[in-house]
């Protein structure tokens, strides 16, 4: 059953990468091979509960032993503007009895203390490595408790061992599509819905795009799953379009969207001020062709003209201080290349980048931007990024937290681009905020100081011998 | 004097615990030159990495057998040999710490075996320790975790002596120690001419410094060959009742004493280990020490204004809830609520009417309930807090949200003057401010009042 699902996620027609595959590939799947003792990254529980519990009003249950659910809550910053009981850490803590006798029974009555006590709209339940050995099926579980309780409660099987993160985006997309989404109607559709997939509101970050969307009668209809509520995910199949942001991460939602609902989606990014001005156009664009009156593209235009000026004007004063500056670049995905031209337009030079996780149209761009000037890397080991960070061969390193310390040991400036991040960089705002934190980091007073040599390591003049 | 009580529930809400194999993780942390590693699945590390990361602000060395659907049917002896080989030959470190989780003893790996056989298969690995640890995630909390990561590195690493080294004496400490603690009882234990040998002693790897190069493994920490000499010490202080295991285990091995200390916070507690050093070192107390303790008198006799009666609710691991709530109780307070993570010798002396083995929500219930004023537990207790609108005192494992968790200091004569301090500090900026109303007659005499004014 689970076999069955990861294949068929693999098996993923509109992935680019897998397009270009022969059959035999194809079947063989994407993840690539974990190396034992040199992995770095979550597991497929971590990327599904990634993915879906930003659904600010429902309980997530974490069913497993407490390191899946005690060791990681409370980890990231996915923000809601309503609910906040997704906040919550649930977990069936499975003991050693429940590993002997099965836990089902205790995920059962687990449920339904958790509906009684929260009363949510509906309860996700999270299978983990454990009792995926001992074979409890939580599908049937949840069908039994959605059954007896009158909730829908959504299995997400996607067990630690099955893979990846990204595969576990994936498999809780797939628990969307099977167990929520067209379950239930919209109070009123109108030609303006859209669907943003794959963000999850990091920090805010819909915030600062909404207003754009806003003030161009746009609604976001379906929310997957950034700042959305049970409701918002149910009635994503009536959405004229789908945009897809995290680059691969939900594309078997927008591609099941568009074959069973007929919600057709692209590709779009809200980093960088090019990119911002594509999205909006090409929803504009979308929308028109869905029904929506024409004059929609006239203000598209309109807006971005002056969002635009609006941006450069705001970022004009750090130009002057930030041209030539270089900066090492290690994300991943669409962040490869649209923070590359963000930071271009602006002067800053991008000396290296890496494109883990990105798929070859990703690195094509990358590519593309940075020309001779800079470097593509799969992946730097740490002593080699501390090399050349120690080395200064970049003036700031833009990463994860994973790779932070490396940065400020090596005595150098960092920013965090990645999920765990507290800042917001999205839309026009957003590249706003990059920049004055960029801007921020580099000329912080303190660099001067802790390069200095310490007093014992000093070259001095030698010690005046007293008379 | 406490109840221990074990509710049974079906689900945990706001877990107070985290996992044996996190905890053993961190005690290997502790280890100069060492890669941790999990055997099990990436995500194991990656949860308990960012924790780490996040608590410390330092780059953490944590591995992972990368356990996959395959292995976890067939077994993870390859994953076991390939992980050891590659951190080997990428990191050139001196000791490996595998630890166990839930999916490797699910399935029941044969650990001790598989190393043996590792160990035939490459020679190349003779120069390095690999040190193993049973620490399923489905059984007791960090706490015990580390507990038996020490005792493991004491079994399989320490070796036999004939003789002591004059003035050498053992250190275990237990996982509710910072780095920052650690440096007050070194500092304690040099003062009298003793030289320790902490272990494991996350003040040499973990307490924030700036290294002049890049390292993969831990840097610094307790040597492999301090670990040795530990059955040359003339005497074992073993800090926290966690800690038992080990310093019995040193005992079986190479004939140290040894002594457990349930504390070192709080006057008393403190003034028991002098004690002992006195008696080891054959010396008396040296004068900064003697200030020291005369400045914690001091400190009790200005603060305790503050603590008298006043109601807290407190939520830890058991040897620090027992560290802290037996502190409050002495400084004149009510510990009104104590939750813990697992079950221990120690609870039962936790001055409170009852210890529950439960989660974030038993403490909000408990004081809500109680009319706690203050709460004191790790930064996931904030939500509480906010919740209950009571001020949070950040203690333990995790603190992601504050500068400086390894440097909080509550042992030792000056650890606990800071902490009066500190926590004195948050009950007077919360103390209650007197309003108009705060003594109005009971109602019926106020209406006749109001009544007779007209």
């Amino acid at each position: 059953m689970l076999k069955r699902k990861v294949e068929d996620v693999f098996n993923e027609p509109g992935c680019a990468t897998n397009q270009g595959k022969t059959d035999k590939q194809r079947k063989s799947g994407c993840a690539k091979p974990l190396t034992p003792g040199a992995a770095a990254g979550g597991c497929a529980f971590d990327g599904a509960k990634i993915a879906l519990q930003p659904i600010a009003d429902c309980i997530h249950i974490v069913h497993g032993p407490i390191a899946c659910e005690g060791n990681g809550w409370d980890n990231r910053h996915a923000k809601s503007s309503n609910s906040q009981v997704f906040r919550t850490g649930v977990t069936t803590d499975m003991s050693d009895l429940d590993v002997i006798y099965g836990g089902e029974k205790k995920l059962y009555k687990a449920i339904k203390e958790a509906i009684s006590r929260f009363d949510p709209p509906a309860v996700f339940v999270y299978q983990t490595c454990v009792p995926a050995m001992i074979g409890d099926d939580i599908v049937k579980v949840c069908e039994a408790a959605a059954e007896r309780l009158g909730k829908p409660v959504i299995p997400v099987n996607a067990p630690g061992f099955v893979g990846s993160k990204n595969l576990g985006n994936k498999l809780g997309g797939e628990a969307l599509l099977e167990y929520v989404i067209g379950t239930e109607e919209p109070a009123e559709t109108t030609p303006y819905d859209i669907n943003i997939l794959g963000d999850y509101n990091i920090a805010g970050e819909l915030w600062q795009v909404e207003p754009l969307l806003k003030k161009l009668g746009i609604r976001v209809l379906g929310r997957i799953t950034g700042d959305a509520r049970y409701h918002d995910v149910t009635v994503a199949h009536r959405a004229k379009l789908s945009m897809m942001v995290c680059s691969q991460a939900l594309i078997n939602v927008a591609r099941k969207l568009q074959e069973r609902y007929g919600v057709p989606y692209f590709e779009g990014s809200f980093y960088g001020v090019s990119d911002t001005s594509m999205a909006l156009r090409t929803i504009a664009r979308m929308l028109v062709e869905q029904g929506a009156d024409p004059e929609l593209i006239d203000r598209t235009e309109a807006l971005v003209i002056s969002e635009e000026a609006r941006c450069y004007a705001r970022l004009a004063p750090y130009k002057a201080r930030l041209e030539g500056k270089r900066v090492l670049l290690y994300t991943g995905g669409h962040k490869s290349w649209s923070v590359i031209s963000a930071l271009q337009d602006i002067g800053v030079k991008v000396i290296g980048s890496s494109v883990r996780k990105s798929t070859d149209n990703d690195k094509d761009r990358a590519k593309e931007l940075m020309g001779d000037d800079g470097m593509l890397y799969d992946a730097i080991p740490p002593r080699e990024m501390y090399r050349m960070l120690k080395d200064r061969e970049a003036d700031m390193m833009l990463s994860g937290g994973r790779t932070q310390f490396i940065a400020l040991k090596a005595k150098m400036p960092w920013l965090d681009m990645n999920q765990e991040r507290h800042h917001a960089y999205a839309g026009y705002e957003g590249m706003v905020s990059l920049i004055s934190e960029i801007d921020k980091a580099l000329f912080n007073p303190i660099w001067e100081q802790v390069r200095t040599p310490a007093p014992w390591d000093a070259i001095c003049a030698p010690a005046k011998t007293e008379a | 004097m406490a109840e221990v009580i074990h509710p049974r529930k079906s689900l945990s809400i706001n877990p107070l615990k985290m996992s044996q194999p996190l905890g053993g993780a961190m005690a290997f942390m502790g280890i100069e030159g060492c890669m941790p590693l999990l055997h099990g699945s990436q995500g194991c590390t990656a949860f308990g990495l960012v924790l780490l990361v996040r608590h410390f602000r330092e780059a953490i060395p944590f591995q992972t057998t990368a356990m996959n659907e395959i292995t976890t049917i067939l077994g993870g002896v390859e994953n076991l040999e390939q992980a050891c080989l590659n951190i080997y030959n990428r990191t050139k470190c001196k000791v490996i710490g595998v630890c166990t989780t839930g999916l490797t003893e699910t399935r029941g790996e044969d650990l001790k075996g598989d190393l043996k056989l590792i160990r035939q298969r490459h020679p190349e690995l003779a120069g390095v320790e690999i040190v193993y640890v049973t620490t399923p995630d489905f059984a007791a909390a960090l706490e015990q975790g580390w507990g038996k990561a020490v005792t493991a590195m004491v079994e399989q690493i320490v070796q036999p002596a004939l003789g002591a080294t004059e003035g050498q004496i053992n250190i275990l400490a237990g996982s509710h120690l910072t780095p920052g603690d650690i440096e007050e009882v070194r500092d304690l234990v040099e003062a009298f001419g003793l030289t320790p040998i902490v272990l494991p002693d996350l003040a040499g790897s973990l307490d924030g410094h700036v290294p002049d190069q890049y390292m993969g493994t831990t840097y610094g920490g307790t040597t492999v060959e301090d670990i040795r000499a530990m059955g040359r010490s003339e005497y074992t202080i073993a800090i926290g009742q966690q800690m038992r295991y080990a310093a019995a285990a040193l005992e079986a091995k190479a004939g140290v004493p040894f002594e457990v200390l349930d504390r070192l916070t709080g006057l008393n507690a403190v003034d028991q280990f002098v004690q002992i050093l006195q008696k080891v070192s054959g010396r008396s107390a040296p004068a900064k020490i003697r200030r020291q303790r005369s400045q914690l008198l001091d400190a009790m006799l200005d603060g305790h204004f503050y603590f008298g009666n006043t109601q807290v609710a407190v939520a830890a691991e058991p040897d620090l809830l027992f560290a802290l709530t037996s502190w409050l109780a002495e400084m004149g307070a009510k510990v009104v609520t104590a939750i813990t993570s697992m079950d221990s010798p120690i609870l039962s002396q936790v001055p409170a009417d009852q210890v529950i083995v439960g989660d974030m929500d038993d403490l909000e219930r408990g004081a809500a309930e109680k009319g706690a004023r203050l709460l004191m537990t790790h930064s996931h207790g904030r939500m509480s807090a906010e919740k209950l609108d009571v001020p949070l005192f950040r203690v333990g494992f995790p603190m992601f949200d504050r500068l400086g968790a390894a440097h909080r200091r509550t042992v030792g004569y000056r650890g606990t003057r800071d902490l009066i301090f500190e926590v004195g500090n948050m009950l007077i900026e919360h103390s209650h401010e007197a309003a108009p109303d705060d003594w109005s007659l009971p109602e019926g005499e106020e209406a006749n009042a109001t009544a007779t004014a007209h």
